[in-house]
């Protein structure tokens, strides 16, 4: 089995997806803040073989409200910062790719272009990034730095709101492309040592990024020799055609929010069609379909754990992305039919951690294995290499060499 | 009982002190180098882990300067992942203030004392330079008159952030429902010269509190800005009469912040050679003083105070007859000029080289980068004992110049001896960074206006103080 036929990742946040999770854990809430907490989740996502985990981020405290806080005490509030979190769990794992989250609205690509670099050289080759967009007023108040309007849902329509976010998304866009450039700035055979010529690199393989743009202009290169991938895996989470653009243009890996198969093979078009519009070269997107899932041993002890979280919650849990209630026997034979629509993989939201993630590992990934739809050993390697992705060649060297 | 040395494990840097063409050198990027330097430290029971940054590759005349080690990993990813392979050692880094935002540094340092269970430090470092701002969406904007303003209110901020969570405000009671104890966690407001934010921080207070605040620099506005928000000084290695007038005033600057000369380390930075004699650990300076100036790196160097391009010159051949180029238009960039009066420095190394009968290279390395401490591992541990009984120091930040094993014989051979004098732990008894240097909690009233307005008028400084 060279390449898995499915792609199988978990995105990690707080206690698990439903905000009423931390009620019904099996774990201290107060530990949701310790390397220990976090770094016990990953080792199981690894004992079960999956490609990679997402670590949640945003540089705002956790709300019911489209924007500024909401004054809630029921629900987990604060956050670490997900790149250091990776960073803390790579040395303890050694297959599973990690796949911290940043705002490209209000950090500095080239902070964040070296700080994946490195996550990428701790990992030896097993870092990711999420960029996504601020589009919140209270979180551009924390730097002071721009004026966003309040973020209302029954604006979104507004002229004015929709030029902000097609901003915002070009500013991402921007943003990769810096990080890109930077991951590049080094070849790979920079460092020569060579004792004759007193000579540590050769600087004719080292290269300006020399990026100017609307928002921010970037000289380079980057502090950090290129990282083991080359490029680090970059994933987006997309609901709409403005970020299915932005995915096809800038990332290797879309999140996409399908309620059913039908609309996921309509997703899995348009995106295929984005692709086309941009001119993607290189590797095609690889979709992962987003699923929250809440696992039992059977459908009634499922539904009796999800009707527990809504009284706790107060009502049903209102969410982005599709839910899964049932067993896990259940889920593999729902992927394996929403699979058959063109998605590479999934990426499922647990419900609660970490009952759902050991569900997902020790359950729901030997389903799919009876299904022949799962790998049953790391094969080794980079993340690149786990999602069938080749090692791009460096966009200087194919310049210095021609 | 003396004092108790403090020690830290400086990552070898990107100047010509890293000998990199030693069949012993390591790679300066892969994880491997800084797990063995960090293990090497935490077995030899020291304080903590430094790594120093640089935000743009250095140049000189406008192209990347190639003899020295270059490149290096982000700090703070680097030391979260530290964290996983080490218990007690403290990590410790530089971040620029000057290219970050408060909101965001902050964020990442109470996230990486959590990660290291209160292990945090952080080395505040301010830039000016065009050069570097070049990297960022900020530019080279601040005016170097600002420089310590920004880091003042940087550090105050950063200090209102951190304790914008109390203790205790994540409760996580499953039975009652309430995670936080209070509706509005995090809730800060400030509205200063230089940052005007508001909002909601989102990480809960880390195990110290506050993590540990280092300040580099000698420079009075730098000795100020140590004494009102500083917990250690990483400061300029020089002799013992130096280290003491440094050391005296630095510690008298306290009481007027309020503060007890206990409350702030000075820990210079410095360089060691061992041998098993003086003599043979002499040899040894003189060769990796050698393999440090390269013929090229001679040549090189030479022009950072000549400022001209010399590489017509022979390494081996005498110094330049001409004067050195003193108008603003400077070779280098991405580094500091060291030379206040060039054409002073280059007529009193003409007049060495001269009665030495020295070439270039030979002068280069007579004049420059001499290792702080030579000899037996004997000697060695009574003079950084002196050092810090004399009140010189409270400890050291040792700079190897190998990656990454340059720290196993300090810590095989001299940290036993300082141990023996009763001088150094011989195990951790405390977990945290700020435990092992002995500070106390962080001091919370720091940031309340009343308290800021108290110490900057009674400095004179005129500080902006932190509104409510």
């Amino acid at each position: 089995m060279p390449h898995p036929p499915l792609h199988l990742a978990v995105a990690l946040d707080g206690a698990g997806w439903h905000p009423a999770a931390w009620r019904v854990a099996a774990v201290e809430p107060g530990t949701l803040f310790s390397a220990g907490y976090w770094a016990g989740l990953v080792a199981e996502a690894e004992r079960g073989l999956l490609d990679f985990v997402t670590i949640e981020d945003s540089l705002d405290l956790q709300s019911t409200r489209p924007d500024g806080p909401d004054g809630r005490t029921d629900q987990v509030r604060g956050r670490l910062d997900a790149v250091l979190l990776a960073a803390r769990i790579a040395p303890l794992t050694s297959h599973i790719g990690l796949i911290p989250t940043t705002s490209t609205t209000h950090t500095e690509p080239f902070h964040v272009s070296t700080g994946i670099a490195t996550l990428d050289h701790v990992s030896s080759g097993r870092a990711g990034w999420r960029p996504r967009v601020s589009a919140r007023r209270s979180e551009a108040a924390h730097f002071g730095r721009r004026e966003l309007p309040e973020l209302r849902p029954d604006r979104l329509d507004e002229p004015g709101y929709v030029q902000l976010v097609g901003d915002l998304f070009a500013e991402a866009a921007d943003a990769v492309e810096v990080v890109r450039r930077l991951w590049d700035s080094w070849q790979d055979d920079a460092v020569i040592r060579d004792v004759s010529t007193g000579r540590f690199v050769d600087r004719d393989r080292l290269h300006y990024a020399d990026f100017r743009g609307r928002w921010f202009s970037v000289k380079g290169p980057s502090i950090v020799p290129r990282p083991p991938q080359g490029q680090p895996v970059v994933a987006a989470l997309a609901h709409s055609s403005v970020p299915y653009a932005f995915a096809a243009g800038s990332a290797d890996v879309v999140f996409v929010t399908p309620s059913d198969a039908a609309q996921a093979e309509a997703i899995v078009t348009e995106v295929r069609a984005a692709e086309e519009t941009v001119g993607r070269t290189g590797a095609p997107l690889r979709i992962l379909a987003d699923l929250t899932v809440l696992l039992d041993e059977d459908d009634s002890t499922a539904r009796r754990l999800r009707d527990r979280l809504t009284g706790l919650h107060g009502g049903e849990f209102d969410s982005d992305a599709a839910s899964f209630t049932g067993t896990p026997g259940r889920l593999a034979e729902q992927l394996g039919q929403w699979r058959r629509v063109g998605l590479d993989g999934f990426r499922l939201r647990p419900a609660v951690l970490p009952h759902d993630l050991t569900a997902i590992t020790r359950q729901l990934v030997p389903a799919l294995r009876d299904r022949g739809l799962f790998r049953d050993a790391y094969p080794g390697g980079t993340l690149r290499d786990l999602l069938g992705l080749p090692r791009p060649a460096n966009r200087y060297a194919a310049v210095a060499s021609a | 009982m003396p004092k108790q040395i403090i020690l830290a494990a400086h990552f070898p840097g990107v100047n010509n002190q890293t000998v990199w063409s030693d069949p012993e050198s390591g790679s300066q990027i892969d994880f491997a180098s800084f797990v063995h330097l960090a293990r090497t430290a935490e077995r030899g029971k020291f304080d903590f882990f430094f790594l120093a940054e640089g935000l743009r590759l250095r140049e000189q005349h406008g192209q990347i300067y190639d003899l020295d080690v270059v490149g290096r990993p982000d700090s703070l990813t680097v030391l979260a992942a530290l964290a996983a392979v080490t218990s007690r050692l403290g990590l410790a880094g530089t971040m620029n203030a000057t290219f970050r935002e408060p909101y965001e540094l902050a964020r990442q340092l109470a996230t990486l004392d959590h990660l290291s269970a209160g292990r945090a430090g952080w080395n505040v470092v301010t830039s000016s330079d065009a050069f570097t701002g070049e990297n960022f969406r900020r530019g080279g904007f601040l005016d170097h008159g600002l420089r310590y303003e920004r880091a003042a209110e940087f550090v105050r901020v950063a200090r209102r952030l951190w304790d914008s969570w109390p203790a205790g405000a994540v409760l996580g009671d499953q039975l009652t429902g309430r995670f936080v104890r209070e509706p509005d966690p995090g809730a800060f407001a400030h509205h200063g010269e230089q940052f005007d934010i508001a909002g909601h921080f989102t990480v809960p207070r880390s195990p110290q509190g506050h993590p540990v605040v280092i300040q580099a620099g000698d420079s009075p506005q730098g000795r100020e800005f140590a004494a009102a928000e500083a917990d250690a000084i990483f400061s300029r290695h020089g002799t013992l009469e130096a280290g003491q007038a440094f050391y005296a005033d630095v510690k008298s600057r306290l009481v007027r912040y309020g503060r007890s000369p206990d409350d702030l380390k000075i820990i210079p930075g410095v360089t060691f050679v061992l041998g098993d004699t003086d003599a043979e650990a002499q040899e040894r300076a003189r060769h990796i003083r050698r393999q440090q100036v390269s013929p090229q790196t001679a040549i090189r160097l030479l022009e950072q105070v000549w400022n001209r391009d010399l590489s017509g010159y022979d390494p081996d051949g005498p110094l330049p007859a001409e004067d050195p180029d003193v108008s603003d238009r400077s070779v280098i960039a991405g580094r500091t000029r060291m030379h206040a009066d060039p054409v002073d420095t280059a007529r009193k190394w003409r007049e060495l080289a001269e009665a030495k009968g020295l070439g270039i290279r030979e002068l280069v390395i007579e004049v420059t980068g001499r290792q702080s401490f030579i000899g037996s591992p004997e000697r060695v541990a009574g003079e950084l004992d002196h050092f810090v009984q004399s009140d010189a120091a409270d400890g050291f930040i040792l700079v190897p110049h190998l990656t990454p094993g340059g720290l196993d014989e300090f810590v095989d051979r001299v940290v036993p001896l300082l141990q023996e004098r009763g001088v150094f732990r011989t195990e951790y008894t405390t977990t945290t960074l700020r435990g092992h240097l002995g500070l106390g909690p962080p001091r919370a009233g720091r940031v309340t206006p009343g308290h800021v307005d108290a110490a900057g008028a009674a400095a004179g400084a005129g500080r902006p103080a932190v509104p409510a």
